[in-house]
């Protein structure tokens, strides 16, 4: 394969590049890779029987036994109402929907903990919605409801940020195409709609699974930490922290960070080698 | 009757995008919907193919009541932008149309009618590429293709050419009109292009801010266009004030004006084509005026010539370029110019002096 520099590329020359190139390794070096690399050879200082039993221990499997299911559960909540907020917001002609675009990326700008404290507030034993809610058995705060919500709160703009552009770009063009050749609705989007979209979206959701498994503010707030109830990983991570058991948390984390840049790896070299047999890059 | 259509009429709010419009376009015909932007002729394409709805009027294709949705009405449409679906072959895209119906065909059948419209559109060894390896003009044939692999009842084509380099477009332009003598099915066109008009379809249908102005086939358009827009539409023209043609020197024997022309006062929109002016070294008993040429275009076969008369009017001249060799015209030289053909256009509205169109 050969490799090309990318159009607009120019070559910083001479001492003033080198300077830049040995910055930014640097910065990166000391920011990123030492750290992670820190972590991980602290995770497997005793070995990695020392790192296998900590992942025996019932409380680390609880842990992360929930830390999967309230992600999975945000991915797909985050997906399903992410595709369908994007429709509305392309397709239809509403009021307001400069005002709702606006405001998804509130999420964003508010601290995950006050997230967590609004949705209490509102959800909570003692907040409006919270307290009919209760009076039917379901209870939000403090258990996995309360999680999911939080979750999906703080990932919501990652598949709308992704998919609300190529859907812009991608116009209706194609759909109505489908459609006067007798495509159905149904055919339309799972055959011309959904493939036009599927990086975008595979993308947020893969976003979305990457921040909710390392969520810990919102989280903290709304379930308040409940030994092997509402303890997720992140949630373990402190307590083990707190605990001084270093060894414990270094393992949790490292299963965490590492799950997360699997999955951005693995749909990253998926998306260029597909990219590179359609070219879907190109306008067509 | 291929496709009628009945006093449609529909508004985008306070903009009337079309006010009672109806046509025909009979069976197996090629028809132009001719006219400039915003003159509602994509409009009435997508409300034919039922990608719109129109506020009034009906729409008849091939003598049945067009009210089933876009997907059982049996249109081909081709988008300007091709619009074809970008992860998807060539044959894919080309399949699409006939493994959406029911019952659907068998893999033998589809290949075959995908293999006959490759064959159709000249892209037999692109059956595998994906639309981004593609030229614009083969993009296009692409689109033409799975438009036809249904066999529809119509076929729709907004801009086809329209966002095609010259060359491709002169290309294709051809070769539609080609595929169309072949085909026979019963099309419609959109276009702000005469040229392409005048050269791919049997009939034009002229278009302007919603309403029809004229119908018939390109030559009768020409010759006997029945509106002012019709005529500054189909190509080139100069207007003349009333005053500037009775000022026309009528030398020797009076020869009468080859139109009835009104009063010093009255109004009137008096057009000349620049190929129907003569020029003449001498007046030769024909109503002349004495002209000064400014500058001589050579165009290849033809030469443009730009006049300005005595009374300071401007004049635009189109003869062959051996009839401005055989009289070794200069600019700066005088020279006499007549028409030969004058369209006249009694109107109450002004319009702007020494408009060259």
């Amino acid at each position: 394969m050969t490799r090309r520099s990318p159009p607009g590329a120019r070559k910083v020359n001479g001492l003033l590049g080198n300077v830049l190139t040995t910055a930014v390794v640097t910065w990166f070096l000391v920011l990123v890779l030492m750290p992670a690399l820190s972590l991980v050879r602290g995770a497997f200082a005793n070995g990695l029987a020392a790192f296998a039993a900590i992942f025996a221990a019932v409380e680390t499997r609880r842990a992360l036994g929930l830390t999967l299911a309230v992600t999975l559960a945000a991915a797909a909540a985050n997906a399903i109402f992410g595709l369908g907020m994007a429709f509305v917001l392309t397709r239809q002609r509403f009021r307001g929907a400069t005002l709702i675009e606006g405001l998804i990326d509130l999420p964003f700008a508010v601290s995950p903990i006050v997230a967590g404290l609004m949705l209490v507030l509102l959800y909570g034993p003692q907040g409006l919605v919270g307290r009919s809610l209760e009076s039917i058995g379901l209870q939000v705060a403090f258990a996995w409801p309360g999680m999911v919500l939080a979750s999906c709160f703080v990932t919501l703009p990652l598949v709308l940020r992704e998919i609300l552009p190529v859907l812009r770009e991608c116009g209706v063009d194609q759909e109505e195409a489908a459609r006067t050749l007798g495509a159905s609705r149904g055919r339309i989007f799972w055959q011309v709609t959904l493939p036009a979209i599927r990086w975008g979206l595979a993308y947020g959701i893969i976003l979305t699974i990457a921040r909710s498994l390392g969520e810990f503010g919102a989280l903290l707030v709304v379930a308040g930490n409940v030994l092997g109830r509402t303890q997720t990983a992140t949630l373990l991570v402190h307590d083990q922290v707190e605990n001084f058991d270093l060894q414990g948390a270094q393992a949790v984390s490292v299963a965490l960070a590492a799950t997360s840049f699997l999955l951005l790896f693995g749909v990253e070299s998926l998306r260029k080698r597909i990219a590179a047999r359609e070219d879907t890059e190109d306008t067509a | 009757m291929g496709i009628s259509v009945r006093r449609l009429s529909k508004s985008f709010g306070a903009y009337h995008a079309l006010d009672c419009v109806s046509f025909e376009v009979p069976e197996g015909q090629l028809v132009a919907l001719l006219g400039p932007s915003g003159s509602g002729k994509s409009t009435i394409l997508r409300i034919i193919a039922g990608l719109e709805s129109a506020d009034s009027g009906e729409v008849q294709l091939t003598g049945a009541d067009a009210e089933a949705p876009t997907r059982n009405r049996g249109v081909g449409f081709v988008f300007q932008h091709y619009a074809l679906f970008r992860h998807m072959t060539v044959r894919k895209n080309i399949a699409f149309g006939l493994e959406v119906r029911r019952p659907r065909p068998s893999r033998n059948e589809l290949r075959r009618r995908v293999d006959e419209l490759l064959n159709l559109v000249q892209l037999t060894g692109h059956a595998d590429r994906y639309p981004s390896h593609l030229s614009g003009g083969q993009r296009q044939r692409v689109a033409l293709a799975r438009a036809l692999a249904p066999r529809p009842k119509v076929l729709l084509l907004d801009e086809p050419f329209g966002a095609l380099d010259a060359r491709v477009r002169e290309e294709l332009r051809t070769w539609l009109r080609r595929l169309h003598d072949e085909a026979h099915v019963t099309s419609l066109f959109v276009t702000h292009d005469q040229q392409e008009a005048f050269e791919v379809a049997d009939q034009i249908i002229v278009l302007n801010r919603g309403k029809i102005e004229q119908i018939g086939p390109p030559q009768e358009l020409y010759e006997r266009p029945a509106s002012p827009f019709v005529t500054e539409f189909l190509g080139a023209v100069n207007l003349l004030r009333v005053e500037t043609v009775l000022g026309m020197n009528v030398q020797y024997d009076e020869a009468p004006l080859p139109v009835e022309i009104p009063g010093p006062h009255g109004m009137a929109a008096i057009y000349v084509r620049p190929h129907d002016l003569d020029i003449t070294r001498q007046a030769d008993g024909r109503p002349a005026w004495r002209a000064r040429i400014r500058r001589i275009t050579p165009l290849g076969g033809l030469t443009r010539l730009d006049l300005t008369l005595h009374d300071g009017a401007n004049l635009h001249v189109e003869l062959t370029s051996d009839r401005v060799r055989a009289l070794a015209l200069n600019a700066g030289e005088d020279v006499f110019v007549a028409p030969r053909d004058l369209k006249v256009f009694h109107q109450p509205s002004p319009f702007v002096e020494n408009y060259v169109i």
